[in-house]
């Protein structure tokens, strides 16, 4: 019995791994609808190479850094693809392939908010690094088992909250990673030419299809019922089969609540639903459930979700408008702002510990103080590595080649012919 | 003989072209034209509100005999007309000459109903 519910647990965490990975081509459409056709071979090749690097470096040494050593220290060994020290129940092959899609899940966000003005190998570079480094690290110290999640008694998270950190599928550990090193990248590279105009004001650069934009968002909708439900690790039994049921209910209700609160705002401060921003907006309320759809009722579901939906619009003008930061697709506000609140909230509704339900500051406490420090990691990641490429080599195309689009000058071939 | 040059909406272009075929027309050119004109249109894109100014619509190019010149333009007025602003101009200049290439005659007779 105890065989067929392991075999029943992995076939579980494989298929929500190949799920996972269908957020690649989700993401891909996304961003490709939402920019230029002439720079969208580039940015197709942007969300083909973060999966090529990061499946090869985290099987490599990622997965090692992340998951070695226990959890002990600052990161643990590379170990070079000897996946012998993981002791873990499941096979840790397959495990190995659900963290890579993770891995490649922080890596993609950030294309994105650096579309159409990127060098692409200067893009390689970034997503290497992210993949060996900056993800594993932080993976580290918390799913990797470190000091963040560790809940022995007298770890340093028990002593300071009575808590420990808790991201049950990457709000803060997957998406708010990728949404701030987005954020770093955009200041870093600077706007599209044309985007805000001599006076400050910006500008609308519409993007060529929101069809496949919008095909893109489905995709990514479909692939989170593996990224939330999936991270239970198990399906056997009675508590695993409540459980990955209750994260499919609240993971969804909280995506369709998301919509809903854009679609309203929109409307509203409009005068017309927009698509464009509802498209986020579904991503917003899925980002926002991710690190709290277990722990979390389905009322609290959709009560992150609508927050996320709402705050997504105002954070999208606000650093469009004032902050003049140019993210043509809004990944900085999906995944960063709306991971980084998803993650809160999760401190305020978990219906066992939240601050909501009278269980006091220390679960709440636990979550600010985990995203604070994993969102600090990735910004000072972000700023070192931008940094230094920009004065190394350059982090951007030039003018001309800007102008007439990357496919050409890049890749020496076009989307559409 | 004339030419007749008609800038239409182009959501009129199919009853424009039933009529024009329906009257003594056996053959005319159109493309897709883009216009910059008064009108305008508020866009939103991701919380940026913007107006177009490219306004797009169909040209139309007829050459006819100048018996058929009034019949022509009344054909498209009546199909191509909504009453709103944007409805689109028809001129009318003088050809010069007309050749066919099939049989090498010239003038106005090559513009005569074949069928």
């Amino acid at each position: 019995m105890n065989d067929i519910s392991l075999s029943l647990d992995t076939v579980w965490m494989l298929l929500a791994a190949m799920l996972v990975f269908w957020m690649q081509p989700g993401f891909a459409l996304c961003e490709a609808g939402f920019t230029r056709s002439k720079n969208t071979a580039n940015i197709l090749f942007k969300n083909f190479v973060d999966f090529i690097l990061g499946s090869l470096l985290f099987w490599l040494a990622g997965f090692g850094i992340m998951h070695g050593s226990n959890g002990e220290g600052f990161m643990g060994m590379p170990n070079w693809g000897d996946l012998t020290f993981y002791s873990g129940d499941l096979p840790v092959e397959g495990f190995l392939m659900f963290h890579t899609v993770f891995c490649a899940t922080a890596a993609t966000i950030v294309s994105g908010a650096m579309a159409e003005r990127t060098k692409f190998s200067m893009y390689v570079i970034y997503s290497a690094i992210i993949s060996l480094f900056i993800y594993p690290i932080e993976g580290h110290w918390t799913w990797g088992g470190g000091w963040l999640c560790n809940g022995a008694d007298g770890s340093f998270m028990m002593e300071t909250f009575g808590a420990t950190f808790h991201d049950f599928a990457g709000s803060a550990i997957v998406h708010s990673v990728g949404g701030v090193l987005a954020l770093v990248g955009a200041i870093f590279l600077g706007a599209r030419r044309g985007k805000y105009a001599a006076d400050g004001s910006s500008r609308a650069i519409p993007g060529h299809s929101l069809t496949l934009a919008a095909l893109g968002v489905f995709i990514l909708w479909l692939g989170w019922f593996g990224f939330n439900p999936g991270s239970q690790l198990a399906a056997s039994g009675e508590v695993n089969r409540t459980a990955i049921s209750h994260v499919l209910l609240t993971t969804n209700l909280a995506a369709a609540a998301g919509g809903l609160g854009t679609m309203i705002v929109t409307w509203i401060k409009y005068r017309k639903p927009s698509l464009s921003l509802t498209l986020n907006g579904v991503l917003a309320g899925l980002v926002g459930i991710t690190a709290g759809c277990d722990l979390v009722s389905p009322v609290g579901a959709v009560i992150i979700g609508l927050v996320c939906g709402i705050v997504l619009v105002f954070s999208i003008e606000f650093i469009d408008h004032r902050l003049h930061i140019d993210d043509p697709v809004g990944a900085s506000s999906v995944h960063g702002v709306c991971g980084i609140l998803g993650t809160l909230m999760t401190g305020l509704l978990a219906v066992d510990g939240g601050l909501f339900y009278g269980d006091g500051w220390g679960f709440f406490g636990a979550q600010a103080f985990g995203v604070l420090i994993i969102d600090l990691w990735a910004a000072v990641c972000g700023v070192i590595l931008f940094g230094a490429i920009k004065k190394l080599h350059g982090l951007r195309v030039d003018s001309r080649i800007e102008e007439e689009g990357l496919d050409v000058y890049e890749h020496g071939e076009s989307c559409y012919n | 003989m004339k030419r007749i040059e008609a800038i239409i909406r182009k959501t009129k272009f199919d009853e424009v072209k039933e009529a024009l075929l329906n009257s003594d027309i056996n053959w005319f050119e159109y493309h897709d034209v883009h216009g910059i004109g008064q009108s305008r249109e508020e866009r939103i894109y991701r919380g940026v509100q913007y107006s177009t100014d490219v306004i797009e619509r169909v040209a139309i190019t007829i050459v006819c005999r100048n018996q058929f010149v009034d019949s022509t333009i009344k054909a498209i007025i009546s199909t191509a007309q909504t009453g709103e602003v944007g409805d689109g101009r028809i001129f009318v200049s003088e050809m010069v000459d007309t050749w066919s290439i099939r049989t090498g005659e010239h003038g106005d007779d090559v513009l005569r109903d074949k069928k």
